[in-house]
């Protein structure tokens, strides 16, 4: 996150009488009229300047709260609502996080909390003017929906990623009741899709809409209501549907929405007539702004032609529900020059990512999935070749996820030379505890390469075999590290340690089936309460561990959950945060808060 | 886990690299656990290969709890896609009167002519594609499929590429009903 520069203001401030940040009740006017100090503060978007602000003095920390419109709170559990209602009074947008994030790996029980529903009471008290809601990781009820639907009138944005709890009846009560919505934005959710009605539930006349998104729906929605919606939302900028919708109402939305920046295709799969074809082709031809093309389910290599004019503008391809093989992928690709973000997945193999190293120049993130992860066709899919090619090719390469079934140290330390700008490293070795294929040694060197050579490395996910000397590695190079996931890694309690100890911007470290213990839990006290969150489950922690951890550092929750067959003293899944909140009260029979 | 036991210079871990059958990072003491904490669906473990793990293929690959580590919106997509793109697109093929079906993998050919010989190989008759000008070029069978949306087609009106992702089955059909596909 970037800082903004700070204005000469706050600078000259700094010398002013009432600049202490133990001040209690500042005596000496502030130099300047509380209004100004506010007009000034009110340009600051950045939580984390507004978090500096609110600490200089008194003074400052009431104008900034009195300023701040926009919320991100990362944790829900780490501050109530009551907390936030006597603090802000302003706000219009919130984005609350929920469930630790292996909760999307099913590690975490349905009905562990994070329900939004205590939230919403308290905005509707509080914050009226709320205009905009984006919700990750939350159970989210209809109930809920609803009543975010009828207490805000100034409603705009609704923003679900990974959320559960909900239904399209709760989807229907913000379409019928939110006149000025301007977004809707759904994405890979769990939640119960009954029917696509919802989407008639606009109003005829409604004209608002700059996002939607209802690519992971399942049901057909009707497409006249979808027609109409498109054709007057005249600045609608992201569409994207769901697989119901085919090529040919594709192609009458397209002539509707020129203007479209992000587009989410429905399915190809349907057998259309060569005037079809040229139709689909001019309509896509005609949408000048196209950044973003998604969904493609089922397109077939005969369809691409219809998509070259708009590849040539793209920036971002996302070819995540497509398998493709290495020639389809390299045709397509060779009409994408401008690509800097693309999704794939493993279909494509290594000459398919050589065609990227070779394509796309400007290539700064790639995410390459498995279409098989269970290994049900025996190890396809990409290498450490594909990726070092990618690597030659893409120096501006930032961001990567890599799911493959073999890598070297000696590639990682090629890939890493050529692209040192890596701010995001997320490799997937899918087999857990796989040493390099070639030398049989562990990966240490690899991820050693990684943190020595990219200093700018905010987020690292490992796999492989891992002894404690990745950790090492860590600790001392990894001076900008923010993020951490280690699964099936390390020897003993000195990894965790080294990492507790090293990384001095650590806020997420997430651990699962290592051979960590107490020593290393109960190392790293004061360290959490710098940090937003510590995940460890499936580890050598004791319950009684977890208990004095409780009991020395009052303002961490820690919370333990047990798997049924387990033992009384493991703590088989631990969840620690700092909070402001205390304990949180909501919590289910199956999660023990100490 | 399966995995060639290496000494390496730095740290003469053996323990991590020592052939057994729990994953890494449990040590032999909770082993029995470590079947417990990792949730196998099966409870075999791949000892069929201890040696190079390279050229080893694991009879059967037990699952372990969110591992890999994706997302499971992803993994519904791609189980619907399994067969037809990554293992060559089988289509069940019967002919009328025969008393069991076939089966061809249709990525194989290159375009019709090749699919119909190889129909014709495997059922031993004569088999035309319907053509304006000849009809069903005067044999008694003509090749039909079903496509994706439900519907029987007569095989030969689109592209091949497009036929190739759209066929779901075959049928050879047989005389009268053939003829009738003749005329319009």
């Amino acid at each position: 996150m970037q800082t903004d520069p700070n204005g000469p203001n706050p600078k000259k401030s700094k010398d002013s009488p009432s600049n202490s940040a133990n001040t209690e009740s500042t005596q000496s006017p502030s130099p300047f009229p509380d209004e100004v100090l506010e007009k000034v503060l009110s340009f600051l978007n950045s939580d984390k300047d507004r978090s500096s602000v609110s600490l200089v003095c008194k003074d400052w920390y009431n104008a900034e709260r009195w300023t701040r419109t926009k919320l991100f709170i990362g944790n829900c559990y780490s501050v109530s609502p009551e907390i936030v209602a006597r603090r802000f009074t302003k706000i219009k947008s919130v984005t609350l996080k929920g469930k630790p994030r292996f909760s999307d790996f099913n590690l975490v029980p349905q009905n562990w909390g994070a329900d939004v529903h205590y939230w919403l009471l308290m905005f509707a008290n509080v914050y009226p003017f709320l205009e905009e809601l984006r919700l990750k990781r939350m159970t989210i009820s209809d109930e809920s929906l609803e009543l975010l639907a009828t207490s805000f009138p100034g409603f705009r944005a609704l923003s679900l990623m990974s959320c559960d709890g909900f239904s399209t009846d709760g989807l229907k009560a913000i379409a019928t009741h939110c006149r000025s919505l301007t977004e809707l934005d759904i994405q890979d959710v769990d939640m119960d899709d009954f029917c696509g009605g919802w989407l008639s539930c606009f109003p005829e006349d409604f004209g608002s809409l700059e996002v939607l998104n209802f690519a992971t729906l399942d049901s057909e929605v009707n497409f006249d209501a979808l027609e109409r919606l498109v054709s007057q939302c005249k600045s609608l900028r992201v569409l994207k549907v769901n697989k119901t919708i085919t090529l040919d109402q594709l192609q009458r939305l397209l002539l509707r929405a020129p203007q479209l920046m992000e587009l989410g295709t429905g399915s190809f799969q349907q057998e259309l007539l060569p005037g079809q074809f040229g139709d689909l082709g001019i309509a896509f031809s005609n949408c000048k702004n196209l950044r973003t093309l998604s969904g493609l389910w089922e397109v077939a290599s005969i369809y691409f032609p219809v998509l070259y004019v708009a590849c040539a503008s793209l920036t971002f391809l996302n070819l995540n529900y497509t398998a493709l093989r290495s020639d389809e992928f390299g045709s397509l690709l060779a009409h994408c020059p401008n690509l800097r973000r693309l999704w794939v997945l493993d279909t494509v193999e290594d000459k398919g990512l050589e065609a990227v190293g070779s394509s796309c120049p400007l290539l700064e993130e790639l995410r390459v999935f498995p279409a098989d992860p269970y290994d049900q066709h025996l190890h396809r899919g990409v290498t450490e070749s594909g990726f070092v090619a990618v690597s030659r090719g893409c120096r501006k390469l930032h961001y990567v996820l890599y799911f493959c079934w073999q890598m070297t140290n000696a590639a990682v330390a090629t890939i890493v030379q050529n692209c040192p700008n890596f701010t995001h490293f997320r490799l997937c070795i899918m087999n857990p505890g796989r040493p390099d294929y070639l030398t049989n040694e562990p990966m240490d060197e690899a991820f050693g390469a990684v943190v020595k050579n990219c200093t700018k490395l905010q987020r690292l996910s490992m796999s492989g075999l891992l002894t404690d000397l990745t950790f090492e590695y860590i600790g001392k190079y990894a001076k900008n590290l923010e993020t951490l996931s280690v699964a099936f890694a390390g020897s003993s309690d000195r990894g965790m340690q080294c990492v507790l100890e090293g990384c001095p911007k650590l806020r997420k470290l997430e651990i699962r089936d290592c051979p960590f213990g107490n020593a290393a839990l109960l190392s790293g006290l004061e360290k959490y309460e710098t940090m937003r969150s510590l995940w460890m489950s499936s580890c050598n922690v004791t319950i009684n561990a977890c208990q004095r951890l409780a009991r020395e550092m009052p303002r961490l929750n820690v919370e333990v959950m047990k798997d049924k067959e387990s033992d009384d003293s493991r703590a088989d899944k631990v969840y620690v945060y700092r909070s402001v909140a205390g304990p949180r009260r909501d919590a289910p029979p199956f999660v023990l808060t100490l | 886990m399966e995995r060639a036991s290496a000494a390496y210079e730095n740290d003469l871990n053996l323990k991590a690299t020592e052939l057994r059958l729990g994953l890494p990072g449990t040590d032999e003491s909770s082993e029995k656990q470590s079947s417990r904490n990792y949730k196998r669906s099966s409870p075999e473990m791949d000892n069929s290969c201890q040696k190079d793990e390279q050229k080893c293929v694991p009879a059967s690959k037990a699952q372990v709890v969110g591992w890999p580590p994706v997302r499971s919106y992803l993994k519904n997509v791609l189980h619907q896609k399994n067969d037809s793109d990554l293992s060559g697109m089988f289509v069940k093929v019967s002919m009328d009167g025969a008393p069991y079906l076939r089966k061809i993998d249709i990525k194989v050919y290159k375009n019709y002519p090749d699919l119909l010989k190889a129909l014709e190989n495997m059922f031993k008759c004569s088999i035309g594609v319907y053509s304006e000008r000849e009809g069903c070029n005067g044999s008694d069978f003509s090749p039909t499929y079903e496509d994706k949306d439900g519907d029987w087609m007569l095989v030969g009106d689109v592209p091949w590429d497009m036929f190739i992702t759209s066929c779901k089955r075959l049928r050879i059909m047989k005389g009268s009903e053939a003829k009738g596909l003749g005329c319009l």
